[in-house]
Order: structure tokens, then C-alpha cells, then sequence
């Protein structure tokens, strides 16, 4: 049931956009999100949602996989929609009670504004399923780089950010694994009310505390025996380089966004 | 013999659906009889862990059935709590369960959990204890002060604790040194002995099964590969072999003698055995 949790997942997988550089697929998503934020009209958010498509098929990513991520924001597509719908000043859509709020062009927002964050969420998750977190990272800490000359700890927050992904399904797995355990001595997660719930809690939280802190104290050691001190001077073991593929990755991104920007000044 | 748990083409795929869709037990039919001790052994990965948290439905099966006495154990989920008490599962690496502030406790918790009155879980406590060699000056300290080996024994005491009809252990001895491997070992025949509890043993070592149980279940890619008493199933050394599992040392030594000549039985698994056919063949008594 835990493990049910997709979000940020990473699908392994030796597609085009599985090869990309981090590096270019985080720019990417950027440049997608300002275009997608930029459409204005049929067209531009037809061109946006073309590329996703285009992205989605070459990922080999299944859709079903992409829109059960959905299924975590659907409240706030569905609120978004509705304040779109009766707060758009504008034709009336009927002179019947309620919809004597609800205008054409609330309607015509609201359906944009869906499209948006729809695409939106499934473009972000396009990128943690084709990539995976340790990359991500990389990619991160790689593109901050230059606010190191600010002293903004780039490394460190990169690290820490790697560290927990790393764990999280360490975690989730260590949890099931003691939930079991202490149901198959009886434990009962799932009657009685509230203050028995949260009692029986604590059979959970004090193996899993107490092995997180184990962890982190072996992950310390570990580290340190490697003789680990901070970001630097440390070279990485893969090095990132951008190959003909990322160039043309984001000189189509580009040129999306560029489109975008274009076409909506011509109200498309 | 009536089995008293009996697994019948049982399947389970873990996350079905996704890219990571595997089963890790594939249409699997095997018994447990009333009081002996079985072995099951495997590869790593083979679906040991998977197969025994069906035993007290821990998981469900994606496909097929688990009866405990003739009982269909998923007949009534409401009632699955039960059937943990009557089948006591302890987990691999059981010390990471361990969570209240005293061993004492910590045994008490199963117990507890059955609804038994004071007296009796105190009575139920103490011999579990005692069963695995826990003083009792230890029940009332932190089990996070215990040792590695110490903390496994009061997990083990707090499954049997429940007094469970069947006792399972996934791999009791894992991360153990010899001495506390053979230590806890012989605290669970003894345990088997006095109380003629069915046991189910799982393990990956073949000299730990060979030297404890009646009958032994070899696993492998999620299907029984096979099934008999150590000496049937370590006649097959070879195919053993095949599927990465090693016989006892012991059976190497027999069958090496066996092709040079020497008229012993090449399934022989324990040193002892060996040790009687070799002094019997030598027409004397004493060591040679
Ligand atoms: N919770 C889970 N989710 C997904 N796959 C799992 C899960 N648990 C086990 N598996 C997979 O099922 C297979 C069987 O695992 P299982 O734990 O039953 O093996 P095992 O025989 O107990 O191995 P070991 O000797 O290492 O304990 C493995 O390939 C494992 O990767
Ligand atoms: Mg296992």
C-alpha cells in the first residue's frame, strides 16, 4: 500500500529522453513551463501540448503511469476550474440562478487553466521518471553552480536533497517491513478511534526512529572514512557532458518557446 | 497425515501493474504436517520471506489459497488477527522490531495483544524466555542495550510468547557468529521438542537444515523444486548445484569417498553419520 506512492518515481528505461543530460531535461522542463505559461489560445497550447505528446511517446513512459500522478492534485484542478468559471467577468452563460455567474469566458479560463496545470504536473513527472534522483541532483548542483560565488551552500543542499531520495524508499520499505512485523505479533492498525490509532503508532515509529538514526550515523561513518569533506574540489565519477542530442533538445525547446511567445502576440 | 497448513497453488506478483510487476511465488503447492520440522531453503530471491508471510496472512495471495487446519484463512478477513496468533512468523532480522522500554515488555506485546489476563502473560513471558535462554535479569533491562544476539532472542521470545500452533523463523541465524547461530538453533529444537509445536525453519544455509529438520522444501525462481527428508533431497547434489545451492560439506566429503571406492552412503549429511559408517567399515568401535 505504501509502495503505491509514484511521486518521483524513477522508471529506468534507454529511450532518447532516458539519455538526454539531466542537465538539458531540467532546462527543458523550464523552457516548457515558460511556454506553457506564455499560451494564450488554441494554437500555443496546442503546440505546447504537442511536445509534451511528442516527449511522452519517444519516453515510452506509459499514460497510465503519468495520469495516476494526477490523482493527487485533482482537488486543485477541480477548485482552480470552478473559481475560474464563476470569477471571470463576462457574458453570463445563462440567466438562470447560479450560472447568471458562470461566463463564457470563465468557462474558456477554466478549461486553459486545467489544460495548464494537467500538463504541467504530467511534464514534471516526465522528468522524474526518466531520470533518476542521484542525476537530478547532479544536474542541480551543477546548473547552482555559479551561486557558489555568492556562498550559497549549493553542494551541501544538492547533497542533502540527494541523500533524502536516496532514502525515502529506504524508508517506505524499512515501515512495511516493521508494520508486518508488529501486525504478525498482533498489532492492530486498523480499529478503535482515534487516541487507539495513534497508540498503536508507537509500535511503528520507535523501530523506524530509531533506525533512521542508525542509518544516518553508519552513512556518517561511512562518508567520513572515505575521507568525504565537503564539495570541494571534488570531481564526479560521471562526468556530465552535453552531447548533439542536448543541443538539439534544446534548441527545440527553445524555438517552442520562442514560438509561443511569437503566437500570442498575435492572440493565437 | 492431515497437514496442518497446506498451500495450494499459491501465486503472488508484487506491483502488478508497473514496470516492476514480478511474481515472486508462482503457482507454489506444498504441506506443513502437525508437529514436524521443516526446512525451507533457497537461493536469495527465490520467495522464501514471500511465501511465509502468506502462512499467517501478512500478505494475500494474488492467486490461490492458504488453509490452516482445513480452514481457508482468507474465508473471513475479519478474523485474519487470529490466525496470527495461531501461526507465529518471526521476521528476518527480527531485532528491528523491538520498540517498548523494557524486554519484558517487548515480549508482552503479542501476548497483550491476545487479550490474556496479567497472570497469564507473566507465566507466557517468563517461559519464553526462558525457552531461549534469556536470564531474567535481562527482561528488565532496555532491549536497545542488549546485544545483537540478545535482542534477536527476546524477538524471538515475543512471537513465542503467543504460544503459536505453528512457529516460523525466517532465517533466525542471519548475521549471527557460529557460536550464537548454533546457540539459537538448538534453543528452537529444544523449543520444538518440549512443546511439539510444528516449526518451520527458513534458511539459505543447507548444514543448518540438514542437521535440524524432518523434511526440507527446496525453492527456486519462485517454484518448489523439490521435496523430501535430507537424505532424499541430498541425493540430488548435483542438481542442487545446478540451482546455486551448496550441500553440506559433510555430503561432499561421503560421495568424494563413495567414487574412490570407499562403501558409504553418498547422501550422508551429518558428520556423525559419516563418522559411524566409516568406524563400522573399519570392523572397529573406538576412534580410528
Ligand atoms: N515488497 C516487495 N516489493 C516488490 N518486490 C519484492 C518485495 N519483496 C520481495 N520482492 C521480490 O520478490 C522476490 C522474492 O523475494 P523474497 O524476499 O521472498 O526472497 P527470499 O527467498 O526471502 O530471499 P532472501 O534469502 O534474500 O531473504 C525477490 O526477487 C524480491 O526482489
Ligand atoms: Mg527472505
Amino acid at each position: 500500500m505504501l509502495k503505491d506512492i509514484t511521486l518521483g518515481q524513477y522508471f529506468p528505461g534507454d529511450t532518447p529522453i532516458h539519455r538526454l543530460d539531466p542537465r538539458t531535461k531540467l532546462l527543458c522542463l523550464i523552457l516548457f513551463i515558460v511556454a506553457l505559461f506564455c499560451a494564450r489560445w488554441l494554437v500555443t497550447y496546442g503546440l505546447v501540448a504537442a511536445a509534451l505528446i511528442a516527449c511522452i511517446v519517444i519516453s515510452g513512459v506509459s499514460f497510465r503511469a503519468l495520469t495516476k500522478g494526477l490523482k493527487t492534485v485533482y482537488i486543485i484542478v477541480a477548485f482552480t476550474a470552478v473559481m475560474n468559471l464563476f470569477f471571470t467577468p463576462g457574458t453570463p452563460i445563462a440567466d438562470v440562478a447560479i450560472l447568471r455567474h458562470a461566463t463564457w469566458e470563465g468557462a474558456r479560463t477554466a478549461c486553459f487553466m486545467m489544460a495548464r496545470i494537467v500538463m504541467l504536473i504530467m511534464g514534471s513527472f516526465l522528468l522524474t521518471y526518466t531520470t533518476s534522483p542521484i542525476a537530478l541532483t547532479n544536474a542541480l548542483d551543477k546548473l547552482l553552480g555559479p551561486l557558489k560565488k555568492l556562498h550559497f551552500p549549493v553542494h551541501e543542499l544538492t547533497l542533502m536533497m540527494s541523500l533524502a531520495l536516496r532514502f525515502i524508499p529506504t524508508l517506505i520499505e524499512e515501515t512495511d517491513k516493521i508494520m508486518s512485523a508488529q501486525k504478525a505479533r498482533g498489532a492492530d492498525f486498523e480499529s478503535g478511534n482515534i487516541l487507539r490509532r495513534a497508540k498503536a503508532l508507537v509500535p511503528i515509529l520507535v523501530p523506524l526512529f530509531v533506525s533512521a538514526f542508525r542509518r544516518a550515523d553508519e552513512l556518517a561513518t561511512a562518508m567520513e572514512s572515505r575521507c568525504y569533506h565537503g564539495g570541494e574540489g571534488r570531481t564526479a565519477l560521471h562526468v556530465l557532458r552535453y552531447r548533439t542530442a542536448d543541443y538539439i533538445a534544446l534548441a527545440l525547446f527553445v524555438l517552442l518557446t520562442a514560438a509561443v511567445i511569437v503566437l500570442r502576440r498575435f492572440g493565437l | 497425515m492431515e497437514p496442518i497448513i497446506r498451500v495450494d497453488h499459491l501465486t503472488h506478483t508484487y506491483s502488478a501493474g508497473t514496470p516492476f510487476e514480478r511474481s515472486a511465488v508462482a503457482d507454489m503447492s506444498l504441506s506443513v504436517l502437525p508437529g514436524e520440522f521443516l526446512g525451507i531453503i533457497g537461493h536469495t530471491g527465490s520467495g522464501k520471506s514471500t511465501l511465509i508471510q502468506h502462512l499467517n496472512g501478512l500478505l494475500k495471495p494474488t492467486s490461490g489459497h492458504i488453509w490452516l487446519n482445513g480452514q481457508d484463512i482468507w474465508a473471513k478477513p475479519k478474523e485474519i488477527r487470529k490466525v496470527r496468533f495461531r501461526v507465529g512468523l518471526v521476521f528476518q532480522y527480527p531485532e528491528y522490531q523491538l520498540f517498548e522500554e523494557t524486554a519484558y515488555k517487548d515480549i508482552a506485546f503479542g501476548p497483550k495483544n491476545m487479550g490474556l489476563d496479567e497472570q497469564e502473560i507473566d507465566r507466557r513471558v517468563r517461559d519464553a524466555a526462558a525457552f531461549v535462554g534469556l536470564e531474567s535479569a535481562l527482561l528488565e533491562r532496555s532491549p536497545f542495550e542488549l546485544s545483537g544476539g540478545q535482542k534477536r532472542r527476546v524477538a524471538i521470545a515475543g512471537v513465542i510468547a503467543m504460544e503459536p500452533e505453528v512457529l516460523i523463523l525466517d532465517e533466525p541465524t542471519a548475521g549471527l557468529d557460529p557460536a550464537g547461530r548454533d546457540m539459537i538453533l538448538s534453543q528452537i529444537r529444544a523449543y520444538h521438542q518440549a512443546r511439539g509445536t510444528t516449526v518451520v525453519l527458513v534458511s539459505h544455509s543447507m548444514e543448518e537444515i540438514a542437521r535440524n529438520v524432518d523434511r526440507i522444501v527446496v525453492l527456486h525462481s519462485a517454484r518448489v523444486y523439490m521435496e523430501g527428508t535430507p537424505a532424499e533431497v541430498f541425493a540430488h547434489a548435483d542438481e542442487l548445484e545446478s540451482v546455486g545451492l551448496d550441500v553440506p560439506q559433510v555430503t561432499k566429503v561421503a560421495a568424494a569417498l563413495r567414487a574412490r571406492g570407499v562403501a558409504v552412503d553418498g547422501a550422508t549429511y551429518t558428520v556423525e553419520a559419516l563418522e559411524r559408517q566409516l568406524l563400522a567399515l573399519k570392523g572397529g568401535s573406538g576412534p580410528c
